[in-house]
């Protein structure tokens, strides 16, 4: 009952202390009015209360309707995720917010610009390899390749490495972009 | 002009802001005139459904409207100029924002064309007050000023109410377009929940059927939920016997004179109110938000309870603690839907649990852990408080409070046993939020007795506002508890610092007396116990705006305490004898 009581005092007042969760990814699709500073709302939540982003992606997807959706992807504890999505949607242009991750049933997607620059046999091993991973060629020169790809990140991932040895100068990426599988919609 | 003729008809901007307020129903608008929002205090001065209440300082104005909203019901409004109208205003904005008040902030901008241009008095309004605002606005055409203005009172009132900011550039202000009051608005995603879901209700009702020693922890969201959730929460608590205690916010909510008030808990909370909550096996938690001040050392809070948790807002649940039975609704509706389970199903308490339950608690309560030692030399803290509330608690009072051990000693001695009576910055903890929180309460209740209880420290973060209670004939009583020190700044300093009081004392203070003159109120000054009743007295009488020097015990600590890093089991109380070097650990010298 008084401050003699024999309790150790290794946790604080905060949560952060005593969360022994695992943190996870989760890649969250929001749909919000577009309007002006939609965004920086929702960029402006993550970073005032120490969320990550890890990719982040936005569009107006329904012109009629000025609605955009953005496509974040997070790491954090199923604790602190649980948080995220119900402040995101607390947020008053935010129409819904959807766990793609905890749904199961979700397609991932990104795409790639990579220019390769390089001569001889480097090019044509970078051509070559690149056929294998179905990216296209959307600009050449004699002296570089602007490819095109798609697919799951861990794809674009592997492409990336695979290029870096033969001349890999420069990568532009869109984040992940996701759609939930079957007939149903936000 | 009537409300008819005006519902749709062309005007300027400027005047379709002062049309909406008067639509909303709004009769008191705080503010400051400047340069972006000259437009509107032309439109304020051609009629006379809106009265403007001048401020002296942008926070006071916010501060004001909060006043009025919280002991109204209401939402309070502001107008402010562009730059730093709207950065004074900032501080009772995030205050609002914590504290869940409904307010509307019409702030001035420079013109569309010059905003972005490092303009005279601009500065990014939406992009400062974002963080700190339900939602904010920034206008840049005429045609949506009508559709913007009325969804900000709806976004203001309706779910966990909050701060709206919205910035008009000049030129909208001036501006003319069609008014109309709309009758949807933009933003159609937005649609709080207030009617709980059922089995929920249902799992919570079951739940406290089979109690054995089960508490009601109760906030400000009960408060918020409007007169008739305190009704309820009063049949709720009545009708199943249980213990009920409740947060700084939620003072009022249940009567302080019932036999199952416990009094508040959290850090400065009673002990019978923190050793219930640690020991209780259910926790109904309503309208409350497991806040850092009240659940003291996280892994140890109530370790032993299955709780059940109502709120409004989604993210309030699981944020800080772990709660069994979610349920996001409005308090009044939900614990209308109790009410009504219990009955229909017949629920009985466990009276024999129960009994044993209060057992516990009547000792708890036996230990009188606010006891402090009386003296007839100085006026103790505890004591100018309690007098205060014994010589006032037959009028129609309201009280204020500035922060720190004041707000403190004001809620452990002050009782309160209607909602709406207390206003005082909880989560924010705003120094200099009481004096001008008293003026909105009195403009709203001209009638009553309105006192902000307050330190010497405190109020003189906002003291200019005194000024605008003595132009509108505010009778406001500002009752400072002097003990020449930050007290609660102090008391953490003798804690934690080792007693080496860094710029903690209040040096150079002036004659509050003199002051309180020179600013056309009357001044009081009152040193010895035995004078106290006579001055209060006296206070209470005079019809004017009063200032209240009542010089206190310069050492007093406000306790109980449940000190940095604790649990709920391990306060220390005033009569303990406890050193207080000894009471705080390394690792708790870190938490504030």
């Amino acid at each position: 009952m008084n401050a003699n009581a024999n309790i150790p005092s290794s946790t604080s007042h905060y949560p952060t202390a005593t969360n022994v969760q695992k943190p996870e990814t989760h890649t969250l699709s929001v749909l919000v009015d577009n309007e002006p500073g939609v965004l920086a709302r929702v960029i402006g939540l993550f970073s005032g209360r120490g969320y990550n982003i890890e990719s982040l992606t936005v569009s107006e997807t329904e012109h009629a309707k000025h609605q955009s959706l953005i496509t974040v992807v997070t790491t954090g504890t199923p604790m602190v995720i649980e948080q995220i999505k119900n402040q995101l949607d607390r947020l008053v242009p935010v129409h819904r917010v959807v766990d793609m991750t905890l749904s199961g049933r979700s397609i991932e997607r990104e795409l790639a610009m990579v220019k390769v620059r390089g001569k001889g046999d480097e090019r044509v091993e970078a051509l070559r390899l690149a056929d294998a991973f179905r990216a296209r060629v959307i600009d050449a020169t004699t002296e570089s390749f602007i490819f095109e790809i798609t697919g799951k990140s861990e794809k674009i991932e592997q492409f990336v490495a695979l290029m870096l040895p033969l001349g890999l100068v420069e990568v532009s990426r869109t984040g992940i972009v996701a759609i939930a599988r079957g007939p149903d919609t936000m | 002009m009537t409300k008819e003729t005006a519902s749709t008809r062309e005007m300027t901007g400027a005047e379709m802001v002062i049309q909406a307020l008067a639509d909303q129903g709004v009769k008191h608008l705080f503010g400051y005139p400047g340069g972006a929002v000259l437009p509107i205090y032309d439109a304020l001065f051609a009629q006379k459904e809106v009265r403007h209440i001048l401020v002296r300082h942008e926070q006071g104005a916010v501060h004001a409207a909060e006043g009025y909203a919280r002991s109204t019901g209401k939402v309070g409004c502001v107008l402010v100029t562009s730059g730093p109208g709207a950065t004074n205003a900032v501080t009772g904005l995030t205050d609002a924002l914590c504290d869940s008040i409904p307010l509307v902030c019409i702030t001035g901008q420079v013109p569309t064309h010059l905003i972005g241009n490092d303009a005279f008095q601009e500065c990014d309004t939406v992009g400062i007050t974002r963080p700190c605002t339900k939602h904010n606005y920034l206008v840049k055409r005429v045609e949506d000023l009508p559709r913007i203005l009325h969804e900000a009172f709806h976004i203001a009132a309706s779910g966990r109410p909050g701060p709206v900011v919205i910035d008009i550039p000049k030129d909208v202000q001036f501006a003319t377009g069609t008014y109309s009051v709309p009758k949807e608005f933009p933003h159609t995603g937005y649609h709080p929940k207030v009617k709980g879901d059922s089995a929920a209700i249902k799992a919570a009702v079951e739940l406290m059927a089979r109690a054995k020693k089960p508490i009601f922890y109760t906030g400000g969201g009960v408060i918020n939920s409007g007169k008739h959730a305190s009704q309820l929460l009063r049949e709720l608590v009545k009708t199943t016997g249980f213990p009920i205690t409740s947060t700084l916010m939620g003072l009022g909510a249940f009567p302080a004179a019932d036999p199952q008030w416990m009094g508040m808990l959290g850090m400065h909370g009673t002990l019978e109110a923190n050793m219930a909550m640690h020991d209780c096996d259910v926790m109904v938690c309503v309208g409350a938000r497991f806040d850092d001040r009240i659940t003291g050392r996280i892994d140890a809070f109530s370790p032993g309870s299955k709780k059940i948790h109502i709120d409004i807002d989604p993210s309030s649940i699981n944020k800080n603690i772990h709660v069994d039975i979610p349920i996001v609704g409005d308090c009044a509706h939900v614990l209308e839907d109790m009410l009504h389970m219990w009955k229909a199903e017949k629920k009985q308490a466990d009276k024999k649990a129960l009994g044993d339950w209060w057992k516990q608690i009547d000792k708890w309560r036996a230990r009188k852990s606010l006891a402090y030692r009386p003296s007839n030399e100085v006026i103790k803290p505890q004591y100018a408080i309690q007098r205060l509330f014994e010589l006032t608690k037959d009028r129609d009072t309201y009280i204020t409070t500035e922060v720190g051990q004041h707000q403190m000693w004001a809620a452990q001695f002050y009782h309160f046993n209607e909602p709406n009576r207390w206003m005082t910055s909880g989560g924010l903890g705003t120094m200099g939020y009481g004096l001008p929180a008293s003026v909105g309460v009195q403009l709203a209740h001209p009638k009553s007795l309105v006192i902000d209880i307050a330190g010497e420290a405190s109020v003189q973060m906002t003291m200019q506002e005194l000024s605008t209670a003595v132009q509108y004939r505010l009778p406001i009583k500002i009752f400072i508890l002097n003990n020449s020190y930050m007290g609660m700044v102090r008391q953490w300093q003798e804690l934690l610092h080792g007693s080496r009081y860094s710029e903690s004392y209040s040096e150079a203070l002036p004659d509050f007396v003199k002051l309180a003159e020179a600013m056309h109120a009357v001044g009081i000054r009152c040193e010895k116990p035995g004078d106290l009743d006579h001055a209060i007295k006296e206070m209470i009488d005079i019809d004017r705006p009063v200032l209240f020097d009542c010089v206190v015990d310069q050492k007093e600590n406000c306790f109980p305490m449940i000190p940095s890093g604790k649990a709920h089991n391990e306060m220390i109380l005033g009569d303990s004898g406890v050193s207080l070097d000894d009471a705080i650990t390394e690792e708790g010298k870190m938490l504030v």
